[in-house]
């Protein structure tokens, strides 16, 4: 289990119903399924990970999240969860306000550009920061939007989009993730 | 085809309101059954079959002696596995397979009913279909699964009889028959008519048969059920059994000569009638008709969990149609899976040995089996 996912599922509150955009193989999913709640839903865009959560016994949808969540109604789910890749979309202001239609509550986190290693990296090497949360080169990275946990909670303020943002400049730059709950 | 008197029957006596406005009452429905049900009757599936096929899903079917179009699917070990489930499957009314259809005999002229015979809907087939369930004391189904037309009934019946069933698996279908799958059985009809042994349908009194114009249907649907790359790795340009063409017009093509073959192979098995009524009750699907156009509305009262699949080289029933189902079921919060699988085969592929295909359907329902009785979190 990672410890990313023991915390996403400690902000899902027992009984809700919920939706896990990009839910990957469906680790997070049957762990919230099996101790938070069972209604719960992915979105997912990869065949073979979609046919990973099937065996899992998984309620998945094939889909993609920037053209699929609008099938799903206002607030049609206690919490959707977006689980480090809004930084791969390509247009990631459309998937957090469609999160935030969606879902009563999001949770989303982001690998964090703002963390001290990365930006030792950069500023030492000159070159584009590889770490255990970003682990490809500048020319293979699936990340086309890299953000800090600063750059987002200033997203959030900008677009009145609520977010707890205590400890802000001392979680920037010791978090390799940040984690965020938000709501309209 | 004399065997089929062979066939396990119901006789349905209640009388049933067909959606054309006839009433038929006390007419045969051709059933086949695999696995045993278990004492708390809750393993049983029912099963739908497509425009050409029958009951006889699984195993051998004794009247064409050729394997169940189901086979890869549904047996012992298999991913609907026999020893665990009761698989139900009937042939639909308007089949040829032992259900009451146009080749049955119109007890008011005591000749094969042929164009006599009422026109019947998918909501028809499955409304006569519910019987398997009172006849087997059957409270509520395990599931309901079925592809491209089968599929079609899948979605009827879950609309129909909402609490019926746990979970409900329509593949490779759609919820309203396109302009172009009506087309392409117009392009069947047309053929079937055409031949003059059809004689407007009244052809049992001629003991002929209007085999070419029903081979030639066979022949143009055959194609919509493969995918064009599918065709070209199998066949390509190669020729048939020469080597080089003849300048005629003789099969000199081995897909013209696997065409031929097909066609010839089916007017064996099938009545040219049934296919008649069969692709009209395909063309008259349309669920959200009676909804104002609102698919939605048609699994509105359900809690079936539904999975729908499809395949990425289907263009007869692709997948842009069977994500029109799945949208139409997340927009009102149902509980439903989707998965489109990769294949080349085409619409078929369903009919095929496609692992990933038979691995989601075995997970689904496997896991869904094992969750049921767990109690809710």
């Amino acid at each position: 289990m990672k410890k990313e996912f023991d915390i996403i599922a400690n902000l899902v509150e027992k009984k809700s119903k919920v939706l896990d955009v990009g839910c990957g193989d469906g680790e997070l999913m049957k762990y919230i399924n099996e101790n938070i709640t069972n209604d719960i839903r992915g979105l997912e865009i990869s065949k073979s990970n979609v046919q990973k959560c099937v065996a899992k016994g998984l309620t998945v949808i094939e889909g993609d999240a920037e053209k699929d969540l609008k099938q799903f109604p206002k607030s049609s789910f206690d919490y959707v969860i977006l689980s480090q890749t809004l930084q791969a979309f390509l247009y990631p202001e459309n998937v957090i306000s469609e999160l935030l239609r969606v879902g009563k509550k999001a949770i989303v986190t982001i690998p964090n550009f703002g963390y001290w290693k990365v930006r030792i990296h950069l500023l030492f090497r000159g070159t584009m920061p590889i770490t255990k949360d970003l682990p490809n080169e500048w020319y293979n990275t699936p990340n086309l939007h890299m953000c800090t946990i600063k750059d987002f909670v200033n997203y959030c303020n900008k677009k009145n989009i609520k977010i707890n943002s205590k400890n802000l400049s001392y979680k920037n730059l010791f978090s390799q993730l940040g984690i965020f709950v938000i709501e309209k | 085809m004399n065997d089929i008197k062979k066939v396990k029957k119901l006789v349905i006596d209640k009388p049933l309101k067909l959606d054309c406005g006839q009433i038929i009452s006390n007419f045969p429905l051709a059933y086949e059954t695999y696995g045993k049900l278990n004492d708390k009757k809750d393993n049983a599936i029912l099963a739908f079959h497509a425009l050409t096929g029958d009951q006889f899903a699984s195993g051998v079917n004794p009247i064409t002696n050729k394997e169940g179009w189901w086979n890869y699917l549904i047996g012992p070990s298999k991913a609907i596995d026999t020893q665990k489930y009761f698989v139900i499957c009937a042939n639909v009314i308007g089949g040829c397979m032992g259900s009451y259809g146009p080749s049955n005999i119109n007890p008011n002229t005591n000749k094969n009913f042929g164009t006599e015979f009422p026109v019947i809907t998918i909501n028809d087939m499955v409304n006569a279909q519910y019987h398997l369930l009172d006849f087997f004391k059957i409270k509520k189904l395990f599931s309901v699964l079925g592809g491209s037309m089968g599929g079609m009934q899948v979605l009827q019946f879950v609309s129909n009889f909402p609490d019926k069933s746990e979970t409900a698996i329509p593949i490779a279908c759609t919820h309203s028959h396109s302009a172009q799958n009506i087309a392409l059985n117009e392009l069947g009809r047309q053929s079937i008519m055409a031949d003059h042994n059809w004689v407007n349908g009244f052809y049992n009194n001629n003991n002929k048969s209007p085999d070419k114009g029903l081979a030639v249907a066979r022949m143009a649907a055959h194609i919509t059920y493969l995918s064009k790359k599918g065709l070209q790795e199998k066949f390509g340009r190669k020729l048939q059994e020469r080597d080089d063409l003849k300048f005629g017009f003789d099969a000199d093509f081995q897909i013209e000569s696997y065409l031929r073959h097909q066609g010839s192979v089916f007017v064996d098995r099938f009545d040219a009638n049934s296919y008649l009524y069969i692709t009209r009750a395909m063309d008259y699907f349309d669920l959200s008709k009676k909804f104002d156009g609102n698919l939605s509305k048609a699994f509105e009262k359900t809690n079936t969990k539904f999975f729908i699949i499809s395949f990425t080289s289907d263009w007869l029933y692709p997948t842009s149609e069977n994500r029109e189902i799945v949208i139409a079921l997340n927009s009102i919060g149902k509980d439903v899976g989707f998965a489109e699988i990769t294949s080349d085969k085409g619409h078929d592929s369903f009919l095929l040995d496609v692992p990933d295909f038979l691995n989601t359907i075995k997970n689904f329902l496997n896991t869904s089996y094992d969750k049921k009785n767990e109690k809710r979190i």
